[in-house]
C-alpha cells in the first residue's frame, strides 16, 4: 500500500563473506527475484507486445504498431472510462484528504475516547471492496435503501436515485470508496500531526494566534509530506479500483460507471478484443507509473543521505 | 471562526466557551463514528430480518421478527452460480488459498529482507526497487500472460494456481516489510555472531528470527487481509470449484435470476468480511502498522 524505506546506514555488506565468491545470499534471493522478473516485468513486456498485435480471442503474434492505441482512444467506452476515472479520482482524493485531515485534527484534541474512535474510523480498510460494495449498493438502492427508510420515517418526498441514474452513478462509487479509505488517511494525518514539534505551536499561541490560524499557518504546511503520501496512495488506488465498481454497479447503468479496469476486463475476456484490452492495460500501467516511479525513486535514491 | 482548543502540547487552552467547543467536538466525532458504523449496522440488522420486512422499507429499524434463516441460507443453501451450495464451500476455498499463500510469501519476504540488508551486494538497490514497484502495478497488465502461463503449467482454475499468483504478487510487500525491519537491526550483533563462527543460516535463525515476532505478525496480517479480500485474481483465474468467497459473494449478490434476498446478501457479506474483521479486532494495532509501513516519514 505505502512504501518508505528505513534509511541505509551503510552500503557495505554487514556480514563479511568467508570466501570470495560465496554466493549463498544471492542464491537465496534469486528465486524471488527471478519470479518478480518473469511474472512482473516479463509479463509487462508480453502485454506491451500484445497491445501491438491484432489479438482477439487468443493471442496472435503479428505486429500492427500503434493501431490498437489509435482505436482505443476512438472508443467512446474508453473516453468515458477516462472521464469517470478523472471524476472519481479527483473527488476520491480530495474528499478523503479533507475528511482524513478534519478527523485527524478533531481526534488530536486530547479526546478521551480516542482509543475507541480510531478503530471505528479504520475498520473499513480491513474489509473487502466486494463487501463494501454490497452494503452500499443496497443502502443506496431506491427500492429498499435510505430513500425507503426516509419514507418509512415520514419524509415522503425524499428521493435518492443516483445509483440508477447514469449521470450520477459514478458519485455513489465515490461515496462508498471514501467511506472505505478516509479512516486510513486520517491515521496518516494523525501520525503526521503527532510528529510536529509542539514548541512552534506554543510560540504561535503565545503570540495570540487563534487555533484556526495556528492550524492554517503552522500545522497544515508542515503536513506537506503527508499530503504527498496520501495523494500517491489514493491516486494509485483510484486507478486500480475495480472490485468496488463491479460490486456496486458492475459498470452500469448501461456503461455509465465504466472505469479503465472494468474496460480492460470486458474487452479482453468478454468481448474478445485482446489487443485493445492489452493496450488499455498498458495505459493504466503508464498512469500508475507516473505516480509511483518518482515516489519510489525519491525513497530509494534519498536513502543513505542524512 | 471556530475557537478550537489546541492541545498538541501542554495543557488545553481553556478559552471562554470551551465547554461548548468540546461538546461540538464530541458531537462531530460521534457523528463520524456513526457514519463509519452505519453500513455494518445495516448489514447486521437486516441479515436478521425476514425478507418481507426489508422490502417494506426502513433499513435502520431493528427486526420486528428476529430470524437466523438468512444466515443458514447464506451458509449452505443459497444459489451461487448454478449450484445451491451457499458460501461455505467458497469460504473453505479461501482458507485453502490464503494459508499457504501467506506462509510462503512471508517466509520468502523474511529471507529477502535479510539478504537485502545484511548481505548487501552490488545492485541491491535496483533489485529492491524492482521488487518494490511490483507492489503497485495495476494487475490488469499481467492478467493475460498469467492466464496463459497458468494454463501451460496446468494450474488454470485451481487453488495452487491462485496460491502461486498471490505469492508472486505478494513478494514485493513482504520483502519491503522485512527489509525495513531488519535495516534497523543492530549490525554489531551480526558481526559478533560471525566472529563466533555463525554462518548465513545460523545468523538468520538464531539472531534475526527470534526477534522478528512483531514484523511477522504485521506481514501475516497484511498478506492475509490482501489475499482474503482479493477479487480480481479470483474472478480471473478460479473455476467454480476453487472460487474464493469474494467472487462467490459477488455472484450471490449480482445474480439476476429469482427474488433478490437482501437479507441473505447481507449475511453473506458479513461472512465474507468476518475473518478479516476478527483479525482486525484482535490485532488491529499490527494491521495499522502494516498499512502505514512508514507512509509518514520522520
Amino acid at each position: 500500500m505505502t512504501l518508505a524505506t528505513a534509511p541505509l546506514t551503510t552500503d557495505r555488506p554487514v556480514a563479511r563473506r568467508r570466501r570470495v565468491g560465496d554466493a549463498l545470499p544471492q542464491i537465496v534471493l534469486a528465486p524471488s527475484f527471478a519470479a518478480v522478473i518473469v511474472f512482473v516485468y516479463g509479463f509487462i513486456l508480453f502485454s506491451i507486445y500484445l497491445s501491438a498485435t491484432s489479438s482477439r480471442l487468443l493471442p496472435v503474434y503479428d505486429f500492427i504498431g500503434f493501431s490498437n492505441y489509435v482505436r482505443l482512444f476512438q472508443l467512446p467506452n474508453w473516453t468515458l472510462a477516462l472521464k469517470n476515472l478523472a471524476i472519481f479520482g479527483s473527488l476520491y482524493i480530495a474528499i478523503c484528504c479533507a475528511v482524513g485531515l478534519l478527523l485527524a485534527i478533531l481526534i488530536d484534541q486530547k479526546i478521551r475516547i480516542e482509543g475507541l474512535l480510531r478503530p471505528i474510523f479504520l475498520y473499513p480498510m480491513a474489509i473487502s471492496f466486494i463487501v463494501t460494495g454490497t452494503a452500499w449498493k443496497w443502502m443506496l438502492d431506491p427500492g429498499i435503501g435510505i430513500a425507503q427508510t426516509m419514507h418509512a420515517l415520514g419524509w415522503e418526498s425524499f428521493s435518492f436515485t443516483w445509483i440508477k441514474d447514469s449521470e450520477m452513478a459514478i458519485y455513489t462509487i465515490v461515496i462508498a470508496a471514501v467511506w472505505q479509505s478516509s479512516g486510513f488517511i486520517m491515521a496518516m494525518f494523525l501520525a503526521g500531526l503527532r510528529g510536529i514539534d509542539g514548541e512552534m505551536i506554543k510560540a504561535a499561541q503565545i503570540d495570540g494566534a487563534s487555533a484556526f490560524q495556528t492550524y492554517r499557518r503552522i500545522v497544515i504546511p508542515q503536513l506537506k509530506p503527508v499530503f504527498l503520501s496520501a495523494f500517491v496512495v489514493l491516486a494509485h488506488l483510484a486507478i486500480k479500483s475495480y472490485d468496488l465498481v463491479v460490486a456496486m454497479t458492475n459498470g452500469g447503468p448501461g456503461r455509465a460507471t465504466e472505469m479503465p479496469s472494468t474496460f480492460m476486463y470486458s474487452y479482453t475476456f468478454t468481448r474478445s478484443q485482446m489487443g485493445i484490452g492489452a493496450s488499455s492495460a498498458v495505459i493504466m500501467l503508464m498512469m500508475i507509473s507516473a505516480v509511483i516511479v518518482p515516489y519510489i525513486y525519491s525513497e530509494i535514491a534519498g536513502e543513505g543521505r542524512p | 471562526m471556530t475557537e478550537m482548543t489546541l492541545t498538541s502540547d501542554g495543557r488545553p487552552r481553556r478559552a471562554s466557551g470551551s465547554i461548548a467547543t468540546r461538546a461540538v467536538l464530541y458531537v462531530l466525532l460521534l457523528l463520524f463514528a456513526a457514519y463509519y458504523l452505519l453500513p455494518l449496522f445495516v448489514m447486521v440488522v437486516n441479515s436478521l430480518k425476514p425478507l418481507a420486512e426489508i422490502q417494506q422499507g426502513n433499513m435502520l429499524a431493528l427486526p420486528r421478527e428476529w430470524t437466523a434463516a438468512p444466515w443458514v441460507s447464506a451458509w449452505d443453501q443459497a444459489q451461487i452460480g448454478i449450484q445451491a451450495t451457499g458460501l461455505a464451500p467458497y469460504l473453505w476455498n479461501s482458507i485453502k488459498m490464503v494459508v499457504p499463500a501467506v506462509a510462503i510469501a512471508t517466509m520468502l519476504g523474511a529471507l529477502n529482507g535479510y539478504v537485502l540488508t545484511k548481505w548487501r551486494f552490488p545492485g541491491h538497490r535496483i533489485v529492491f526497487g524492482l521488487m518494490l514497484f511490483s507492489c503497485f502495478i495495476p494487475f490488469q497488465i499481467v492478467l493475460i500472460p498469467m492466464a496463459r502461463v497458468l494454463g501451460l503449467l496446468g494450474l488454470a482454475g485451481t487453488t495452487p494456481g491462485l496460491i502461486l499468483v498471490h505469492v508472486v504478487y505478494g513478494l514485493g510487500f513482504t520483502t519491503l516489510f522485512f527489509r525495513n525491519y531488519y535495516e534497523a537491526f543492530p549490525n554489531e550483533l551480526i558481526r559478533a555472531a560471525q566472529m563466533d563462527g555463525a554462518g548465513f543460516w545460523q545468523i538468520f535463525t538464531r539472531i534475526l528470527l527470534p526477534s522478528s515476532g512483531p514484523i511477522i505478525v504485521v506481514t501475516v496480517i497484511w498478506q492475509f487481509t490482501n489475499v482474503w479480500n482479493d477479487f480480481l485474481f479470483g474472478a480471473s483465474f478460479a473455476s467454480p470449484a476453487s472460487q474464493p468467497i469474494t467472487v462467490a459473494l459477488n455472484n450471490l449478490v449480482n445474480s439476476s435470476t429469482g427474488v433478490r434476498e437482501y437479507n441473505v446478501h447481507f449475511a453473506g457479506a458479513i461472512l465474507a468480511a468476518l475473518p478479516t474483521l476478527i483479525v482486525y479486532v484482535v490485532a488491529g494495532r499490527y494491521f495499522v502498522r502494516g498499512l502505514m509501513a512508514g507512509a509518514v516519514k520522520g
